[in-house]
C-alpha cells in the first residue's frame, strides 16, 4: 500500500511527514543549525574574517582562559563523585520501598522545581557567615569563627549537591528497583551475607547505571553557571568554563571566540562522556552478554 | 542489629537534607519578611513593605506578564508541535527511528549553557536576540523535545486498535483525531502542559541569554539582582525570590495532582535506554 | 546427600499491615519427604517458602530444624536451597559462576570447586555449557543451573517455588520426572510450591492445601484426589458437578441420603453430618457413567446441550430436568440432542459441608 519513503515495508507516509516536519525543523533550524554555525563561526574570528584556528590557540595560550578547564573540572568531578556515592547508598539501602516513600521524593524534587536561582540565594543566606547553621554552630560552641561556606569552591559544590542529587537519586533508585529481587535472595540462600550480596551480585548489575547517572551528573555540572557567579568567586576559584564563554559573548562581544569556548566546553562533556561510556562497557560486558535479548 | 544502624542512618540522611532545605527555603521567606535582620535567630520585627518595594522598584508587574506569556506560549507551541510527532513516534515504525529519537533526546541531555552560546550567537544574528520572540524560541529548544517525549507513552497507551475499530465504524482521520484521540489524550496534554510550564518558569540559562531589557522573566530578573547585590535592599529581593516561590509552589502544587513526583525529574523518562 | 534433616516443624504468621496472608501455618516434616504447597495465586504458598527460606521475617511464630528454634537465623546461616520462580541466575556470571558461586563463598579450594560444580552440571545433563551466559540457555537450561546451583551445596532442604511454571506444558511434565528422580536420587528432603494439581499430584508425599493464607486440607496426594473435605479443595482438585441437599436418615450403614435441587442421591458417608443437615454432594465429571444403574438409585435421564471436544474425550452438558444441568466425560460421541441414561456411583460421590 505505502511505498516507504525511507525503505520498503516503511510506515513512513504522508501523514508521518507531515506529523514530524514542524517538530524536526525546529530541533534543526534552532539546536543543530546553531551548533554547526557555532563551530564555522569559531573557526572564523572576529579579526580575520577567514578560516583560522585564533581562538582555540588564544585560548590554550592564555593561562586566564585554559584554567578555566581546570577549575570545571576540579568542580565536576568531585560534585559528580560525591552525588553519586551518596546517592548510591542511599537508593540501595531504599530499594525495596520506604517509609513515607511520596512524601520524601516530593521533598526531593522541591529543589530541582525551585530552580538553581533561589537555591543559591537561600544557601546565601543559610549558610553565610551571619546564616543560621553559623549561629547554630557559634551558638554550640563547635566552632569560635563563623564558617566560610560561601563565595567559595564549598558554596558553589553545595548548590550543585543540592540540585542533581535528588535527580541522581531518584534515577539510581529506578534503575535498582528495576533489578530483580530475586536474585537478592538466590544469593542468600546460596550463603552469600548482605555485604556480599552487594559487592558480588548487586553493584555489577547496577554499574551500568551507575555509569549513566555519574555521567549525567558530570555533564551537567560541567556546564556550571549561576551557582558558580553567585556563590563562588566568579573572576578566580570558580571562574567555569562556561562563565569565561559568558563573557566573551556577552561582555566583550566577541561571538566567535565565545563559539570557540563553547565548543571547548562541549568536546571536554563529550570526552568525559566517551570515557565513561567506555568504563561501561567494560564493567557490563558480562552482563549485557548475560540479559541476552533485553 | 547492623542492618537496623544502617536504616536508621539512611533516614537520618534524608531528615538532614529536609531540614538543610528548610533552612534554605526558610531563610528567604523570613528575610523577606523582616524589617531588619542581623546576626540573629529571628529578626526583632516582621514588615510586608518589602514586596511593596520589591513591586515598584522591581517592575515586577511587567516581569510577571513577561513570565507567563513565554511559559504559556512555550506549553502552546511545544504542545502544537511536539503532539504530532509524538504521535509518529509512538505508532510508527521506520528506519532512522532511533535516530531521530536520539536527535530529540539531544536537547535534553546537553547542558542549556553547552548549545545556549551558539543558539543565541544564532537568534541574534537574526536580530531576535533581547526580545520575547526570542526568549520564547530559545526556551522551546529543550521543550518540544519535552512535549513529544511525555507523550509518547501516552499515545502508546491507547491502543491502535481503538483507531482501527473506529475506522471500521466509518470514522474519517480527521474524526478518529477529534473523537478517539483527542478525549483520550487529555490526561497527557495536561501533564505535559504542566511539566513544560514548571520548567519553562524556572528556566535560567536560556532565558537569560536570550532575554534583554524588557523580555527578563522573573528567574532571570532574579539572578540580576542577587548577583549586582549590595545595590537593592537584600530584603526586597527576597521578597521577590518569594513571590518567584509561591508561583513555582502554586504550580508544583496543582501539577503533583496529575504527575508522579519522579516524572518532575525524569524529563528524560522514555527517551533514554 | 550427605545430611539430610530429620524433622523441620514450623507455626508461622504473616501479616501485612492489617492483612493477614499466612494465619498460623503449622506444619511437621520429616527427612526426605517432598511437600507440596497448593493453592491459586495469593494464597500464601510463596510467602510461606520465603519465611522458611528466611528470606522475608514471620510477623509471629517459630521455625524448628532438627528440634532447634531458627526463625532469627539469616537466610545464608540455614543452609537451604531455594530455586525461584523465574530462576534468579545471575546474568552478569557464566553457568559455572553462577553453580560455583556458593561453594567460593565457602572458600572451598579451587579444584574441588571445579570437580563439585562440573559433577553436577553432568548430573543435571549441561555437561559443555560451563561458559555460557544464562542469557545465552533455554528457560529449561536455566532451570537446570538454578536447580545445579542449590544442589550443589548439599542443602539440608530443598526450597522449589513455582518452579517450572515459566516453562512450555512439554517441558514441563519432562522436568517433573527429572525433579522427583533427582529428589528420590539424592535423598533430599524438598518443599515444593505450585498451582497446579497435577504436579502436586505426581511428585509429592504429602500437600497441602492453601487459600487465603488457609490451610484448606493436608494429606497424601490420595487424599486429596479422592476424599477433599470442603468445597474449595473439591473445586480445586476438579469436581465439576455439586449438588446442594438436605440429608435425609442414612438408608444403609456408610451411606448417606440427600435431596435437593429435585434429585435424591447417594453417597459414601464421610462422616460427621448428621440427618436435617445441609451439605453439598460433588462428582466428577468422569466418574458419572453412561448407563443404567443397577439398583436404579442415582439414575437420571438427560439430554445434551453442550458438547466440547477434548481430544481424546468429549465433556458434555446435560440437563437433567429444568433446573439441573450436569457435565458429564466420556469417549462415546455425543451431539446436542441426543437422550443419555447416567449413573452416579456412591462411592465416587463425596459429602461436603455446604460452606
Amino acid at each position: 500500500m505505502r511505498r516507504g519513503v525511507l525503505g520498503e515495508r516503511s510506515e513512513f507516509d504522508g501523514l508521518a511527514l507531515v506529523c514530524l516536519l514542524p517538530s524536526l525543523l525546529y530541533v534543526l533550524a534552532l539546536f543543530v543549525y546553531p551548533f554547526l554555525y557555532g563551530i564555522y563561526l569559531s573557526l572564523h574570528p572576529l579579526k580575520l574574517a577567514r578560516f583560522s584556528l585564533a581562538n582555540y590557540a588564544t585560548f590554550f595560550t592564555d593561562p586566564y582562559q585554559y584554567g578555566t578547564v581546570w577549575i570545571t573540572f576540579r568542580l565536576a568531578i568531585p560534585n559528580a563523585v560525591v552525588v553519586s556515592v551518596v546517592a548510591l547508598w542511599l537508593a540501595y539501602g531504599m530499594r525495596r520501598g520506604i517509609w513515607l516513600e511520596r512524601t520524601i521524593t516530593t521533598v526531593l524534587i522541591l529543589p530541582i522545581s525551585l530552580g538553581v536561582i533561589l537555591l543559591s540565594e537561600g544557601i546565601l543566606g543559610f549558610y553565610g557567615a551571619n546564616g543560621w547553621l553559623n549561629q547554630a554552630l557559634l551558638g554550640a560552641g563547635i566552632v569560635a569563627e563563623p564558617l566560610e561556606l560561601t563565595h567559595n569552591y564549598i558554596g558553589v559544590i553545595l548548590s550543585l549537591f543540592m540540585q542533581q542529587f535528588p535527580f541522581c537519586f531518584l534515577m539510581l533508585l529506578g534503575y535498582i528497583s528495576g533489578i530483580d529481587p530475586s536474585l537478592e535472595g538466590s544469593a542468600r540462600t546460596l550463603g552469600a551475607t548482605p555485604w556480599i550480596v552487594f559487592r558480588r551480585v548487586m553493584l555489577p548489575l547496577i554499574a551500568p547505571g551507575l555509569a549513566i547517572a555519574f555521567a549525567l551528573v558530570f555533564v551537567m555540572s560541567f556546564a556550571v553557571f549561576p551557582s558558580a557567579l553567585m556563590l563562588g568567586q566568579p573572576s578566580g576559584a570558580t571562574r567555569s568554563i562556561a562563565i569565561a564563554a559568558y563573557q566573551q559573548a556577552f561582555e566583550q562581544y566577541d561571538m566567535s571566540y565565545a563559539s570557540a569556548i563553547a565548543v571547548i566546553m562541549g568536546l571536554c562533556q563529550l570526552a568525559a562522556l566517551i570515557a565513561i561510556v567506555l568504563v561501561r562497557g567494560r564493567l557490563a560486558s558480562g552482563a549485557t552478554i548475560g540479559v541476552g535479548k533485553r | 542489629m547492623r542492618g537496623r544502624l544502617w536504616k536508621l542512618a539512611l533516614y537520618l540522611f534524608v531528615i538532614g537534607f529536609i531540614l538543610n532545605l528548610m533552612g534554605i527555603v526558610g531563610n528567604v521567606l523570613v528575610s523577606a519578611f523582616a524589617k531588619r535582620w542581623f546576626g540573629k535567630p529571628l529578626p526583632p520585627a516582621f514588615t510586608t513593605d518589602w514586596f511593596v518595594f520589591a513591586w515598584k522598584n522591581f517592575d515586577l508587574g511587567q516581569v510577571l506578564g513577561v513570565t507567563l506569556f513565554v511559559a504559556l506560549a512555550a506549553v502552546v507551541l511545544a504542545l502544537l508541535v511536539g503532539t504530532p510527532a509524538a504521535y509518529v513516534l509512538a505508532r510508527r515504525k521506520f528506519r532512522g527511528k532511533a535516530l531521530l529519537l536520539l536527535l530529540y533526546f539531544l536537547p535534553l541531555l546537553i547542558p542549556q549553557m553547552t548549545y545556549g552560546i551558539p543558539l543565541a550567537t544564532t537568534l541574534y544574528r537574526f536580530g531576535l536576540g533581547g526580545s520575547l520572540t526570542g526568549v520564547i524560541l530559545a526556551v522551546l529548544v529543550p521543550m518540544v523535545p519535552l512535549a513529544v517525549f511525555v507523550l509518547m507513552p501516552f499515545f502508546e497507551q491507547i491502543g491502535i486498535h481503538l483507531e482501527w475499530s473506529a475506522a471500521v465504524l466509518g470514522a474519517t482521520r480527521f474524526q478518529i483525531f477529534r473523537r478517539i484521540l483527542f478525549p483520550l489524550l487529555v490526561p497527557g496534554l495536561l501533564t505535559a502542559g504542566i511539566l513544560i510550564l514548571v520548567n519553562t518558569i524556572s528556566n535560567f540559562e536560556l532565558a537569560f541569554l536570550l532575554s534583554g531589557g524588557g523580555s527578563q522573566t522573573l528567574v532571570v530578573a532574579l539572578f540580576y539582582n542577587v548577583f549586582a547585590g549590595g545595590v537593592r535592599p537584600v530584603y526586597s529581593i527576597d521578597a521577590m525570590a518569594v513571590i518567584y516561590m509561591a508561583m513555582v509552589m502554586v504550580l508544583l502544587l496543582i501539577a503533583l495532582r496529575f504527575v508522579r513526583p519522579t516524572q518532575m525529574v525524569f524529563r528524560l523518562e522514555g527517551g533514554g535506554r | 546427600m550427605k545430611e539430610s534433616l530429620k524433622s523441620l516443624r514450623f507455626s508461622i504468621t504473616k501479616r501485612y499491615g492489617a492483612k493477614t496472608v499466612l494465619d498460623r501455618l503449622e506444619l511437621d516434616i520429616r527427612g526426605r519427604q517432598f511437600v507440596t504447597f497448593l493453592g491459586p495465586s495469593g494464597c500464601g504458598k510463596s510467602t510461606a517458602l520465603s519465611i522458611v527460606a528466611g528470606l522475608i521475617p514471620a510477623s509471629e511464630g517459630s521455625i524448628w530444624l532438627d528440634g532447634e528454634e531458627i526463625g532469627h537465623l539469616p537466610p545464608e546461616k540455614r543452609g537451604f536451597g531455594m530455586v525461584f520462580q523465574n530462576y534468579a541466575l545471575f546474568p552478569h556470571m557464566t553457568v559455572f559462576g553462577n553453580v560455583a558461586f556458593g561453594l567460593e563463598l565457602q572458600r572451598r579450594p579451587a579444584h574441588e570447586i571445579k570437580t563439585r560444580v562440573q559433577a553436577m552440571l553432568e548430573l543435571v545433563q549441561l555437561s559443555g555449557l560451563d561458559e555460557r551466559y544464562p542469557g545465552q540457555l533455554s528457560g529449561g537450561q536455566q532451570q537446570r543451573v538454578a536447580i545445579a546451583r542449590a544442589l550443589v551445596l548439599e542443602p539440608k532442604l530443598m526450597l522449589l517455588d513455582e518452579p517450572l511454571s515459566n516453562l512450555d506444558a512439554k517441558l514441563r511434565v519432562e522436568m517433573r520426572a527429572e525433579i522427583k528422580e533427582l529428589h528420590a536420587e539424592l535423598g533430599l528432603t524438598s518443599v515444593y510450591v505450585t498451582h497446579d494439581q497435577a504436579e502436586a499430584l505426581s511428585l509429592s508425599d504429602w500437600i497441602v492445601v492453601l487459600r487465603d493464607g488457609v490451610l484448606m486440607q493436608a494429606g497424601s496426594p490420595q487424599d486429596i484426589h479422592d476424599r477433599p473435605r470442603n468445597l474449595f479443595v473439591a473445586d480445586f482438585m476438579g469436581f465439576r458437578n455439586f449438588f446442594k441437599v438436605r440429608l435425609a436418615p442414612a438408608p444403609a450403614p456408610g451411606i448417606v441420603e440427600g435431596e435437593g435441587d429435585g434429585l435424591r442421591l447417594r453417597a459414601r458417608d464421610g462422616g460427621g453430618f448428621p440427618p436435617g443437615s445441609d451439605a453439598v454432594l460433588a462428582i466428577r465429571p468422569e466418574d458419572i457413567r453412561l448407563a443404567p444403574a443397577a439398583g436404579g438409585a442415582n439414575a437420571f435421564r438427560g439430554r445434551v446441550e453442550i458438547v466440547e471436544y477434548l481430544g481424546r474425550e468429549h465433556e458434555a452438558a446435560v440437563s437433567i430436568d429444568a433446573r439441573t444441568r450436569v457435565w458429564v466425560r466420556t469417549t462415546e460421541r455425543l451431539a446436542p440432542g441426543d437422550a443419555l441414561e447416567l449413573a452416579f456411583p456412591p462411592d465416587k460421590l463425596v459429602v461436603l459441608p455446604t460452606e
